[in-house]
């Protein structure tokens, strides 16, 4: 120090835990309510006309139409593979006559909005956030911008609600195609009878099952974009911003598919 | 006329403009040059109300455009018009499409009308029966032109251009220029033009102005800017080498 005034000390170490702590919380904090934000203005947009038709048809498309072919093989082989777990398992106790129920209550409640929620995120959520991020750094939505056009209303708000209107369509199309694959297995390959496999799930499963899997799909139909055009909207810069963006919106659109899983399983009857 | 006054922008703590005021005359080509990383996009995007300054006003005709919000904002954004340095157009569109754009979503212009106009744009930068063509099978200098013509095709009273040349060889830098100056000439607009192009800005630039570390050091017309007795100006306008980086 040139002035003859003493350096400052080194707080101790206890005190700068306590310091990152804060800072981090504040980061978080921070993070989450411009998270929040960016989602209360595209619902509040979703709401002013005039809503960009031309744009939510091809956002439908997008992500529920081009996710169709992987959703059905998806679901098809995860209904065969839990037929066939949940057949074996059964037939040890001698009721493998429940395999029907098992697999059509799993699928409709729990692995159908799930998996497809996954499946969509990495098909159609990650190639969302890579379009919105190149848009960014190659400055197509500052051209929005200055058009005074506002570029939520134009990518966000289209794909906020072509997800609320795929996600519950996509998850049931997977559902029956577990169903089936289920069905395929237990009844064609192992020999169980077709009414048994129908008439227990329609026995056991009822219309609340159906209902916990639409409400849930519904949610991650909100989520899924909703993080995935946040993540490309604020992403960094060049190829490197881009690759971190798409990277970090499947990988926080999958924690928080599971999350809300649970807390939706906890919550719906 | 627009005016910057006392404009001051720090990003993480680090200044990167410090005090720019800058007057553009209406119906003048303002062109602001500068080394690279010196603040000009900065500056520019000031100018276009998509940074909001730390201090300081960007007004045009007396209003602050970076203190504007909702529809006062976007009253002044209808005059503008913008040349991005990489285009900015939309991939998803065609030429034709990318050019219609901003007449379909902010004019009550028939369907009939919009094409004519789009038409004469397209023929008024060189680029007649490209409009089918997506932006990512023409060549830099036709996408440079297709961005000055959808930037022109809602007749802007100002025109900001960045970088308009750049990556662009001799020829084309002088075609751009060219039509610019034509255009110019056509409609009156007020042009605002970042540049790095020397001395070819020369032959087009009504006045100049050099940003330097975040100050603008020098204004004047072509011929005060290259009589400048400011060494910085004429180091920059010269490319030489400064002293300190050629020592080491």
């Amino acid at each position: 120090m040139t002035d003859g005034s003493p350096a400052p000390r080194a707080l101790p170490l206890p005190a700068r835990w306590i310091g990152a702590l804060g800072h981090l919380t504040l980061f978080l904090v921070e993070s989450l309510g411009r998270f929040g934000r960016f989602l209360g203005q595209a619902i509040a947009l979703a709401f002013v006309p005039p809503l960009k038709l031309g744009r939510l048809a091809g956002r439908i498309h997008f992500i529920g139409f081009k996710s169709l072919t992987i959703v059905i093989l998806t679901g098809a082989f995860t209904g065969m593979a839990l037929g066939l777990q949940v057949f074996l398992t059964l037939q040890r106790v001698g009721s493998e006559a429940f395999v029907g129920p098992a697999v059509g209550i799993a699928l409709v409640r729990e692995l159908g909005p799930v998996l497809t929620a996954v499946f969509v995120t990495g098909l159609a959520g990650s190639a969302l956030t890579a379009e919105l991020g190149i848009m960014r750094i190659t400055e197509q939505i500052d051209a929005l911008m200055v058009m005074a056009l506002n570029p939520m209303r134009y990518l966000v708000v289209p794909a906020i609600l072509a997800g609320l209107i795929t996600f519950p369509m996509l998850t049931a199309v997977f559902d029956v195609a577990g169903i089936y694959g289920g069905y395929l297995v237990a009844v064609i390959l192992l020999g169980m009878s077709p009414g048994t496999y129908f008439g227990q799930m329609q026995a056991f499963a009822d219309m609340s099952d159906v209902m916990v899997g639409f409400w849930k799909s519904l949610a991650f139909g909100a989520l899924v974009p909703w993080v995935c055009t946040y993540k490309g909207f604020h992403c960094g810069h060049g190829a490197e911003g881009v690759s971190r963006a798409t990277t970090e919106a499947v990988v926080l659109s999958c924690v928080l598919i599971l999350v809300f899983n649970y807390f939706l399983g906890t919550v719906l009857p | 006329m627009i005016r910057v006054q006392g404009l001051r922008k720090s990003f993480g703590g680090q200044p990167v403009l410090r005090s720019v005021d800058l007057d553009v005359a209406t119906g003048e080509i303002m062109i602001i040059i500068g080394r690279s990383g010196g603040g000009k996009s900065v500056l520019l995007k000031h100018f276009l109300g998509l940074l909001r300054p730390d201090a300081g006003a960007v007004l045009v005709d007396g209003m602050d455009i970076t203190r504007l919000r909702g529809a006062a904002l976007e009253s002044v954004l209808r005059r503008y018009g913008v040349v991005f340095q990489g285009g900015a157009l939309f991939d998803s569109m065609s030429v034709s499409d990318n050019v219609a754009f901003p007449l379909r979503e902010k004019t009550k212009m028939g369907a009939a009308e919009i094409a004519r106009r789009v038409d004469e744009k397209l023929a008024q930068v060189g680029l007649v029966d490209m409009g089918h063509k997506n932006p990512a099978e023409i060549s830099g200098g036709m996408r440079k032109r297709v961005a000055i013509a959808r930037a022109l095709v809602t007749e802007p009273e100002i025109v900001f251009f960045d970088e308009p040349t750049t990556g662009l060889d001799p020829i084309l830098v002088n075609t751009i220029h060219r039509l610019i100056q034509e255009l110019h000439r056509k409609f009156r607009f007020t042009a605002v033009m970042v540049s790095h192009e020397i001395p070819e800005i020369f032959e087009i630039a009504d006045r100049v102005a050099m940003l330097h570390e975040g100050q603008i050091i020098e204004t004047g017309d072509a011929h005060a800017i290259q009589t400048s007795s400011n060494p910085i100006v004429q180091r920059f306008i010269r490319g030489e080498v400064e002293a300190a980086h050629h020592a080491a």
